[in-house]
């Protein structure tokens, strides 16, 4: 056993590697994030991170909060299992500031058509029309409430409320 | 680029503390929300289905989706009688503008399909990333940490459903993430939301009073590719056996 007096060069380079790891260890330290493994082998704060998100639909709750008069009129309506921003569009902005942001009111030519229009690959219990042979291009709101769309349902609401004029 | 002694001890800091900022994170915005009361998933009934192309369009405006790429979109199907295995498959912009009208008495059977992100259980998109960027939460929603994430597509390719992109901006992987944003707040997703048919329905299926129990209890629902063993989450009524 005489080969340890010239051991001295294994003993410095020992050291070197645990120099080594201490650094990794240090730089690991600093740049792994502290929620890193928090959930599992991902960045844990990422998933408040997303949650954090503005919100753009309001949600029907939002918009029945104020506007429980057309909620009345749609309950009873065949669009009662409509959502309001299904129509009117996302409008949070509208709910966190009514008086600066006001809604643009759908035109029902074109929104009436979306789902309305007749075509093959439908559902058939959805009730379809063929827009130009149903009213001769005149807008779908001259008869039919959006909000109760079913003619005679509710029409004294019609005209009350942007329906029927 | 050429960066000199100068500029590097400039730069240093800087991405230092551009790095300290991607540490923090920021704080949780909805602090009642317990993740592991829940685990989501999506019912989509295929019946109900109209084609008009609501849920794309609030999908896009919800999370800034940009033109030409789709968290969620619709396809409609054509499956002839003389050839079942193989349907046509149309999906224009997503299917955001709506489908062109299919006349009375075309041969074969036309359907609409909302495709999305299934949010698998098992996801094969998760376990490519090599960089943990993307993953399943607790409460079972497949994300993407956009400042973790390298842009590198392996999980594009790997997705089976095709649900994924990268965003040609921020360069780095997108897909749905079930409004997040949102069912944490206790809203429902912004496309579930913009259905008028309630063709789409968010499902809680830790909640035992989520409607979805007892659909499932009494309907046969599917999953895309269940070959594939994805333990796919988004459970479709109604599907035709030719979509694949």
């Amino acid at each position: 056993m005489s080969g340890l007096k010239d051991a001295g060069h294994l003993f410095r380079f020992a050291g070197l590697f645990v120099l080594a790891f201490l650094v990794f260890l240090v730089v690991r330290a600093y740049v792994v994030p502290k929620s890193f493994g928090e959930y599992g082998h991902y960045r844990g704060a990422a998933i408040g991170e997303i949650a954090a998100h503005p919100v753009k639909f309001a949600g029907r709750q939002t918009c029945e909060t104020c506007h429980t008069d057309i909620a009345d009129i749609k309950a009873k309506g065949a669009h009662a299992h409509v959502n309001c921003e299904a129509c009117h569009g996302a409008l949070a902005a509208h709910a966190d500031d009514p008086m600066s942001v006001t809604p643009v009111k759908p035109d029902s030519a074109v929104l009436c058509a979306r789902c309305h229009t007749a075509s093959a690959a439908k559902p058939a219990s959805f009730p379809q029309v063929d827009p130009a042979e149903h009213s001769g291009g005149a807008p779908c709101v001259t008869c039919h409430n959006p909000h109760s769309p079913i003619i005679g349902s509710d029409f004294t609401a019609n005209a009350a409320k942007g329906g029927a004029k | 680029m050429n960066i000199n002694r100068r500029h590097l001890m400039i730069l240093l800091p800087a991405a230092a503390v551009a790095w300290k900022h991607v540490l923090a994170g920021t704080p949780e915005d909805s602090p009642n929300y317990q993740m592991s009361e829940h685990w989501w998933g999506m019912l989509i009934d295929i019946p109900k289905c109209i084609g008009c192309g609501n849920c794309v369009r609030a999908c896009q405006t919800e999370n800034d989706v940009p033109d030409g790429f789709f968290r969620t979109w619709v396809e409609q199907y054509h499956r002839s009688d003389y050839h079942l295995e193989t349907p046509e498959v149309i999906s224009p912009d997503g299917g955001k503008e709506g489908f062109p009208v299919v006349k009375e008495g075309e041969e074969g059977k036309f359907f609409f399909v909302p495709k999305m992100c299934n949010h698998c259980t098992d996801s094969p998109c998760t376990q490519v990333c090599p960089v943990g960027a993307t993953f399943i939460t607790p409460d079972g929603v497949v994300l993407i940490d956009p400042k973790y994430c390298l842009g590198c597509g392996y999980c594009v390719q790997a997705c089976p459903y095709g649900c994924r992109y990268i965003h040609p901006e921020k360069k780095v992987a997108d897909k749905c993430t079930l409004c997040y944003h949102r069912i944490t707040k206790g809203l429902t997703t912004a496309c579930c939301e913009a259905c008028p048919t309630g063709a789409r329905q968010l499902a809680d299926l830790k909640n035992p009073n989520d409607p979805i129990h007892e659909f499932l209890k009494t309907h046969t629902v599917q999953v895309l590719k269940p070959q594939m063993a994805t333990g796919a989450k988004a459970f479709y009524n109604g599907l035709d056996g030719s979509v694949r």
